[in-house]
């Protein structure tokens, strides 16, 4: 009754072809955005934004970069902690050797320095599929990691290879640095997470996604219509590996603000972006965005309750944390293997229907 | 307790999160204690965390707190996990009437993360032996205390007891000296010093890294075996010391030329070697043995009356003690901040000029209950590490014990001092502090 496109007539191509062609789509889109930029900065404390909001949108960001590898492209990588590490390491070099192009320019660099090694590491993927590319990106990840861990030019030779973001400004703000502002660097990471959600949505539905999916759904049928494998699944390489160094820079640079690779950008941070888009739902802007809130808020959510909320013992409590995250993985996925983003779908289904469900 | 009340309890739970204040009824010192029991290194994090939360605790049953204000530890698990333990600093920072009073962050990543977060906060952060070696200088690092020693204090140690057993410094020169390291910002820290002793010294440097977690050591040492190094120093961590000490035995490798940092050195690493690990070395600051009169309190107060963290015959452990002395200081640098301010309500800014006079000597220690427990700590304002003396204890497989088996030696100054003066300037520099003037 409330959710459907009855009565709302397209007149023009433009109407007919926008993002978001149902009216209540926009306005929900509109608000969700008004209460990111204009409540919450004012409503949460630094706790929240620090400890929750920023690596949620950080993780959404490089969820969204992966989501348009393996789901929209249908190419598995496990390398998204390598080129996460890639992005920071170059923000890291930017920072310290050209800050007088801004931050904003040098996240922008260093996600394009990550496409050009994530377009290289792609290479492979022209000739092996499925899980032997997934091996291969496996070996970018551990190469990657190693070549940061050996190469001393990359830490400027520090004593103990950690790398420490220097402090910059946008807008006379202070954004990175322990100085940096915590409503500041929301507002940065939210605008670059919107901005590069909206890219993604409008990538996915044009001719570039759809050359993705036709790669994804059958490579061979799409070759014959005409799909160029080569420029299909390097652009996705590089387009993801865009997305995950910027967020890899962000990471490193506003919410870390110091990070050793080994540890920061670790095997188990390829699989926490993969978990968060299986579970949020491959292919999906949004799916990304739910896949990432659970995997950051669930464990936040479920220690605070225990801890807090009970009195826990704080031991005891994150053994029943890794458990339930764990049965909650498991039973999600029994419930609907197509991720949340497909129980959104469902509900927005059921929503049109209503009240009359037949 | 029924659903309703569960459902009802954790929807206030979820309110109350933004807001973190608690209703405070007396002046409660918060203490965060920020413990690993779970993860990789819970094995270390767990007797750690026992020690430091039962010395707490026995003040708090014995005496009442410090000068009778009750201590409010708050417990939150890192799982030795930087994100996590940037997440409980945030979590816990603003805990409680008086705030959290001093950090113990426990790892290398999240010391390095709380070093710029604790200037702005102003709550110092007490990175006992570890963390950052160049925070030693007091004027760049105001806020971050490393006493009582560094690990580069610890490794020009090592350069003079493997000297002392080679008959002179001299004996140096022509000697191999490899050094079995966690490939992470922690295990890299003696490098650069142990780079500058060899070139001092003429000895020959080898580094070998061992990845994260360590259970993988056998190219390693057959690399120890190929090359024979005359000592085998090793800066290792959780699993990794267990392994190292199993794989030096199974190549034969003389354990009393095999010399751990104080991290390698507990019950946890050398047990499961069994007899073979008998003779291995490792450095330390304090004391093992749970026979000193603290340690009677704190089963008389705490233990007794069930409210133990952990079981009653580790006490005494290694890194119990280790806890323990941690606790020890920073209570006392809380007594000291509360005689500073002539008051009891004190924050983490107070805790700081605590910390900066502290003074704990011989005759303190004995009031303590902890007398000949560890060496006499005097803190400025320029000098956070200490007296940096470190001693080497090892361990007797047949009675199952460590025991001290030198006298706490001074560093190598001349090689330690100026690597932190540099490595400060270069924070400095970097981060754009401005270095304060002492006195």
């Amino acid at each position: 009754m409330i959710y459907r496109e009855t009565g709302q007539f397209k007149s023009s191509y433009e109407s007919d072809q926008a993002l978001f062609p149902i009216k209540q789509d926009r306005y929900v889109i509109l608000g969700v955005l008004i209460v990111t930029f204009g409540v919450v900065p004012g409503l949460l404390n630094e706790y929240w934004l620090n400890a929750i909001l920023l690596p949620f949108l950080i993780y959404a960001l490089a969820a969204l970069g992966l989501n348009i590898l393996t789901g929209y492209c249908g190419q598995v990588s496990l390398g998204t902690g390598g080129f996460m590490a890639v992005g920071a390491f170059s923000v890291y070099k930017l920072m310290i050797a050209f800050p007088e192009l801004g931050f904003i320019p040098l996240v922008l660099l260093s996600g394009v320095i990550t496409a050009a090694v994530g377009a290289l590491f792609g290479l492979p993927s022209l000739r092996i599929k499925g899980f032997y590319l997934a091996v291969a990106t496996l070996a970018a990840q551990f190469f990657l990691i190693w070549l940061f861990n050996k190469v001393g030019w990359f830490f400027n030779y520090n004593a103990s290879g950690m790398i420490n973001s220097p402090p910059m400004t946008v807008f006379g703000v202070i954004i990175t640095g322990p100085e940096g502002d915590m409503t500041g660097k929301y507002y940065l990471v939210a605008t670059f997470v919107a901005l590069f959600a909206l890219v993604a949505k409008n990538l996915a539905r044009g001719r570039i996604g759809r050359n993705w999916m036709a790669i994804r759904d059958m490579d061979i049928a799409a070759e014959l219509i005409g799909v160029r494998p080569l420029i299909a699944k390097l652009s996705a390489f590089a387009v993801s590996s865009f997305y995950i160094g910027m967020a890899g820079a962000l990471y490193f640079a506003v919410w870390l603000g110091s990070a050793e690779p080994t540890e920061a950008f670790d095997i188990n941070q390829s699989f926490l972006v993969l978990f968060m888009i299986i579970i949020g739902g491959l292919g999906s802007v949004l799916g990304s965005f739910l896949g990432a809130g659970f995997m950051v808020l669930m464990p936040i959510l479920l220690k605070n309750i225990m801890v807090d909320g009970f009195g826990t013992d704080a031991a005891l409590a994150a053994h029943i944390e890794i458990i339930t995250v764990g049965v909650l993985i498991i039973g999600f996925l029994i419930v609907e293997p197509h991720g949340l983003a497909r129980l959104w779908r469902i509900a927005k289904e059921k929503i049109r229907l209503w009240p009359f469900p037949h | 307790m029924n659903i309703a009340k569960l459902t009802r309890q954790a929807v206030l739970a979820l309110l109350a999160m933004p807001l973190l204040s608690g209703v405070a009824t007396a002046y409660e010192l918060t203490i965060p204690s920020l413990d690993y029991r779970t993860g990789p290194y819970a094995p270390n994090g767990i007797p750690f965390a026992n020690g430091y939360g039962d010395y707490l605790h026995m003040l708090n049953e014995r005496d009442g707190g410090i000068n009778g204000s009750k201590i409010n530890l708050v417990a939150c698990e890192t799982a030795y996990n930087t994100k996590r333990g940037v997440e409980c600093y945030e979590n816990t920072k603003g805990e409680g009437e008086s705030g959290a009073l001093v950090y113990q962050p426990l790892s290398t990543g999240i010391t390095y993360q709380l070093i710029p977060k604790s200037s702005v906060d102003r709550i110092p952060v007490f990175s006992m032996g570890y963390g950052r070696t160049s925070a030693a200088n007091g004027k760049v690092f105001p806020w971050v205390f490393n006493f009582p020693a560094t690990y580069w204090d610890q490794a020009t140690v090592f350069i003079r007891y493997i000297g002392e057993k080679e008959g002179g410094m001299d004996k140096l020169k022509g000697k191999k000296i490899a050094l079995v390291y966690h490939n992470s910002a922690y295990g890299k820290e003696p490098i650069r010093t142990l780079e500058k002793a060899a070139e001092q010294y003429g000895f020959e440097f080898l580094q070998l890294p061992v990845d994260h977690p360590g259970q993988e050591q056998k190219s390693t040492w057959l690399q120890v075996r190929q090359e024979r190094p005359d000592w085998v120093l090793m800066w290792g961590w959780g699993v990794m010391n267990q392994v190292a000490i199993k794989e030096a035995a199974s190549i034969r490798y003389p354990m009393d030329h095999f010399i751990g940092v104080w991290w390698s050195g507990s019950e946890n690493d050398v047990l499961p070697a069994g007899d073979a690990a008998h003779g291995y070395l490792s450095g330390a600051f304090h004391q093992p043995g749970g026979n000193f009169p603290a340690h009677d309190d704190i089963r008389k107060y705490v233990y007794d009356k069930g409210m133990g963290l952990g079981e009653r015959d580790r006490i005494g452990e290694v890194l119990y003690n280790r806890g323990l002395v941690a606790a020890m200081w920073t209570s006392e640098a809380i007594r000291k901040a509360m005689e500073i301010h002539k008051t009891n309500k004190i924050k983490g800014v107070h805790v700081r000029d605590g910390f900066e006079a502290l003074d704990v000597d011989e005759a303190r220690l004995t009031e303590l209950g902890l007398p000949g427990f560890t060496i006499p700590v005097k803190i400025t304002c320029e000098n956070h590490e200490g007296p940096g003396k470190v001693a080497l204890q090892q361990w007797d497989a047949k009675a199952q014990k460590w025991s001290l088996v030198s006298g706490f030696y001074e560093p190598l100054r001349d090689i330690t001092a100026p690597l932190i003066a540099e490595d400060s300037a270069q924070y400095a520099k970097e981060n754009g502090v401005v270095p304060r003037i002492c006195g």
